[in-house]
């Protein structure tokens, strides 16, 4: 049997040794970033919104419009339309729509992608007033991105 | 005259008040709902009501591919996203035949320990909030983060992680991530001792903890409770022993049992824990093989033959199984997930009998409960 006061001393004891780990933790620097004054830099792999690649030789996408990213999207966000233009082998996209609202960011799209015309955006600043603001026109935002 | 920790059911008195805990209380991790019916302080019976955030997830898996039904498995507990998705992508290879190269099989088991520790510090912070101190949050969070940087940093994701894929990864680790890892596991154990100075040692906590919730083995046999629940209660239940998958049977560990079965116990399954997934971690770094990442011939659609598929593996909370049900169809004909919260969960009503309200909220933060696995 435990004496009451070995107890209460060896109790006192512990709450002195947490104590002083909360002191010795209290002379460490400060590692707070102050965002958005200042922003931790973002991981190469981050998995933003997705985006699309452009060629470098012409300027323009890389999608062929073979929809596939729109098969393999588990949450069916993402619309495609393209068509074959005269002089042209393949086929390229002229509506390319995602509705982030819906996105999961799971990636399956970039990984099916045959051309590699998608890539994770570095996008994290996401905050809108409209459900409209996260419905994104890729195509658009491509030909933006140029001038 | 003192008063009494817990009484028996038979000298209840007939005067009780049914008191909600939750939906919206903090206590309860999330939107589970218990319905308590109290005799004074006293707990005459808790009746949980789960289904608050239930998103049909097995409904789920039966209309849509495999490949789809992926991002969901990160979702259902998403403080062990690693494992939950191991255990699908390790039924999906068992059905197809697919052999995952063994240097996927460590960069998996390598992960899926850095979850258990990020998950087992989440527990240690919000159960010590549930017991009402507030700084060793803070503590588990500034370890945490640096697990949560070293697997954003390969996977692109800081919780839903969706790592794996059908015969290997997503993508292989860089040498940043090894020397993080190394470093981690360095940098990690000082921190248990510091822990251990810190909250384990404490009197106040020892006194909160001890003798209080217990849970007989025969109860989490009972109910299916497993994970630190039932390594709490003295039986040494672990997946990676019992079902051995991946490359578990490769590494030596212990596999940490308390025959208390009182809440201090579980604390401690889960401390002993962080320091077995650093020793694995550490091992699976010494012996990680070169070669490719993913198998050879995984089929563009996978289509299961015809039959009924099960995986299990130890989730950070338990067992975690997937059973899948093919027909031969590119779409599985049913997709059962075995959770361990929810089990551990149902030994609630039996064990929170005639204990005290502040005591059942210590032994409910001991389950460890993550509603959206209960759900799911």
């Amino acid at each position: 049997m435990k004496s009451p006061i070995g107890e209460v001393i060896r109790g006192f004891m512990s709450l002195v040794t947490g104590m002083g780990v909360t002191i010795r933790q209290f002379f460490k620097p400060n590692v707070t970033v102050q965002y958005p004054h200042a922003s931790l830099k973002m991981t190469g792999r981050y998995r933003g919104h997705i985006e699309l690649v452009r060629d470098p030789a012409t300027g323009l996408s890389l999608c062929i419009a073979c929809k596939s990213c729109e098969k393999a999207c588990p949450s069916d966000c993402i619309a495609v339309e393209g068509v074959k233009r005269d002089g042209e082998k393949r086929k390229s996209a002229t509506d390319f729509k995602v509705d982030f609202t819906k996105c999961s960011l799971c990636g399956s799209c970039v990984e099916v992608c045959p051309t590699d015309a998608l890539k994770f955006s570095r996008n994290y600043n996401l905050a809108g007033t409209s459900r409209e603001a996260y419905y994104l026109d890729l195509l658009k935002r491509l030909q933006t991105e140029n001038k | 005259m003192s008063i009494p920790s817990f009484i028996p059911h038979e000298k209840m008195s007939d005067e009780t008040f049914v008191l909600n805990l939750g939906p919206q209380h903090p206590a309860t991790h999330g939107v589970l709902r218990v319905k308590l019916t109290m005799d004074g302080e006293y707990i005459a019976r808790a009746e949980p009501v789960p289904g608050y955030i239930h998103r049909m997830h097995e409904k789920m898996g039966e209309n849509r591919t495999y490949a789809q039904f992926l991002p969901n498995t990160s979702r259902i507990d998403y403080l062990s996203a690693m494992h939950y998705t191991h255990a699908f992508v390790g039924a999906v290879e068992r059905a197809a035949r697919i052999t995952v190269p063994p240097r996927a099989e460590y960069v998996r088991v390598i992960t899926s320990e850095l979850n258990r520790i990020s998950s087992h510090l989440v527990w240690f912070g919000a159960f010590l909030l549930d017991l009402g101190g507030f700084t060793p949050l803070l503590y588990a969070f500034d370890d945490r983060e640096k697990i949560l940087d070293l697997l954003e940093g390969i996977t692109g994701s800081r919780l839903t992680y969706c790592y794996y894929r059908f015969g290997g990864l997503y993508n292989d680790v860089d040498a940043d991530f090894l020397k993080g890892t190394r470093d981690f596991t360095a940098y990690m154990r000082p921190r248990l001792d510091m822990y251990r100075a810190l909250v384990t040692d404490n009197i106040i906590l020892r006194k909160r903890l001890e003798s209080i919730g217990p849970i007989s083995a025969e109860m989490c046999r009972k109910y299916g409770a497993t994970g630190p629940v039932i390594r709490g209660s003295g039986v040494a239940y672990d997946v990676r022993r019992i079902e051995p998958y991946s490359v578990y049977p490769e590494f030596q560990f212990d596999i940490p049992v308390y025959p208390e079965g009182d809440c201090m116990a579980r604390y401690l399954v889960r401390m002993e824990e962080i320091v077995q997934s650093l020793r694995i971690i550490d091992q699976a770094l010494d012996q990680l093989p070169e070669g490719p990442v993913m198998a050879e011939k995984v089929p563009r659609v996978i289509k299961l033959p015809p039959g009924d598929y099960c995986y299990a593996v130890e989730a950070a909370r338990g067992r975690f199984a997937v059973r899948i049900v093919s027909d031969n169809k590119d779409i599985p004909y049913r997709v059962k997930l075995r959770a361990p919260s929810f089990s551990n969960l149902s030994l609630y009503e039996e064990a929170s009998q005639g204990m005290m309200l502040p005591d059942a909220l210590a032994l409910m933060g001991s389950l460890d409960l993550v509603i959206p696995d209960i759900d799911r």
